[in-house]
């Protein structure tokens, strides 16, 4: 099939971006979104042109480098399904499609459709993690965790810190992804230490890069690849409260 | 102060604040609804809720206290998203959010500049339509006074419009504060969407009816 696309072409951080128009033809059903790219790249090399610039890694829907807003919905709008796992029969021949990075306060674009989410990483840090003494391998059983308390972190951690939460909100706002790390580590009892510093702190970074304010829109789950459940910012705001009565 | 200054503080501050409002609105049309009572209702109620000034004094400090905390909170929460969404994409198309969720800020103004009206009319008597009086009981006659304000066709349909504002308001707030104060999980979370809009629409109906059955003509001096 053939394919117009308008795609965001913006040479470095700083610099003006804008749509440019490229034709995409003989493009397979079987291909998946960046197959289909890497081709429209092969040929704007060969014409001595710059490359279409765009993050990608696994490319089996695992890692969340993959970041494109594709018709207005990070990742496309298929239902848990990240940039590289959509494929091209997912549209029509003759489609216009338009590609765009994320776009956010706290994602500043790099170049073309690469942003810097280092923002996530600054929410990381501030407390997305459990303290722990080094030295010999603990006993396997020595902490038990309820079965239920185990699905529901694992659920949590489904995560893959894409940022597509960010790129759909319209308060450019991180509490899907901030809340999902909170929530995995507040449900197991190796996370009940630092529980109350972890919510206060993590939410503190989030403001702290940029992002915004939770209004319940819900557009980030909606948009997240992994389907994680705006449950998990109702768990935030519980612990949240917990922290606050400490 | 942490929670004045965080994110998720504030937003619990609105919360909070935004359910004190909320159970106004339910009493003020439990007490409004008297009018169907006659004039003997809403008259006895009146003169009854306003028997003893410091006790309303107090009742109306707190809530212009918590009214300013939720518009303050409001507007600052909103700007602050503003900024952190460019707003750049030439092309977005929503999944989830919708014209309630998206328009808060505005609803929330126009509902505000509303009770402004309100109180002018109604609270100050300062708008020309007013009729000031007594009744035969020596009350202050509030059936005379409303029923004379809504016979008037454009100040009945503002009442409504603003109710209409009220409903889109409260039809995402509703669901909101519940999920803001943690309320929520996995099966509640579309329960509380559509129980919110359900309840926001009685709401409205419920406060339409008053200005509606005067002009109606079947609520009469």
């Amino acid at each position: 099939m053939n394919l117009t696309l308008h795609v965001w072409r913006q040479s470095g951080p700083k610099a003006p971006g804008k749509l440019e128009q490229y034709e995409a033809k003989n493009v397979s059903p079987d291909q998946s979104f960046l197959e289909m790219l890497d081709e429209v790249n092969e040929h704007l090399i060969k014409e001595g042109k710059d490359p279409i610039a765009f993050d990608h890694d696994c490319r089996e829907g695992i890692c969340g480098m993959c970041s494109q807003v594709i018709n207005g919905v990070p990742h496309g709008g298929r239902e848990r399904t990240t940039v590289c796992q959509l494929h091209m029969r997912s549209f029509n021949d003759g489609d216009t499609i338009y590609i765009e990075p994320w776009r956010a306060l706290a994602f500043p674009i790099q170049k073309d459709l690469i942003v810097d989410r280092n923002g996530l990483e600054k929410i990381i840090q501030a407390g997305g993690y459990t303290s722990c003494h080094t030295g010999g391998v603990a006993d396997g059983n020595a902490i038990l965790v309820p079965k239920i308390a185990a699905d529901y972190a694992m659920d949590a951690a489904e995560c893959i810190g894409c940022g597509a939460c960010v790129a759909a909100c319209p308060n450019g706002s991180a509490m899907l992804y901030t809340s999902a790390k909170v929530a995995q580590l507040a449900a197991l009892p190796q996370g009940q230490a630092e529980a109350a510093e972890r919510v206060c702190a993590m939410t503190e970074a989030m403001q702290e890069a940029g992002f915004g304010n939770c209004s319940n829109h819900y557009e980030c789950q909606a948009a997240c690849p992994k389907g994680i459940n705006v449950k998990f910012i109702a768990k935030l705001n519980r612990e949240y409260q917990k922290a606050l009565l400490k | 102060m942490r929670i004045l200054s965080s994110s998720v503080g504030r937003k619990i501050l609105m919360s909070i604040t935004g359910q004190l409002l909320i159970i106004f609105i339910l009493i003020h049309l439990i007490g409004n609804s008297t009018i169907f009572f006659g004039p003997n209702g809403i008259n006895a109620y009146a003169e009854h809720l306003h028997s003893l000034p410091p006790l309303v004094w107090a009742f109306r400090l707190f809530m212009l206290a918590a009214i300013s905390v939720h518009i303050a909170y409001g507007v600052t929460l909103t700007l602050e998203n503003k900024a952190a969404n460019p707003g750049a994409y030439a092309v977005k198309r929503n999944l989830k959010a919708s014209f309630a969720s998206e328009n808060m800020i505005w609803t929330g103004l126009l509902v505000a500049g509303f009770i402004l009206y309100h109180l002018l009319q109604f609270t100050i008597k300062g708008t020309p339509d007013i009729v000031v009086g007594l009744d035969s009981a020596n009350r202050p006659d509030v059936f005379r006074m409303v029923v004379t304000s809504f016979g008037n066709g454009l100040i009945s349909l503002a009442y409504m419009f603003a109710m209409l504002m009220l409903f889109l308001h409260l039809s995402h707030g509703i669901p909101s504060f519940l999920q803001t104060m943690g309320w929520n999980n996995e099966k509640t979370i579309p329960a509380f969407g559509t129980g919110g809009k359900v309840i926001s629409a009685i709401l409205m109906l419920a406060y339409i009816s008053i200005p509606a059955v005067i002009l109606a003509g079947l609520l009469k001096l």
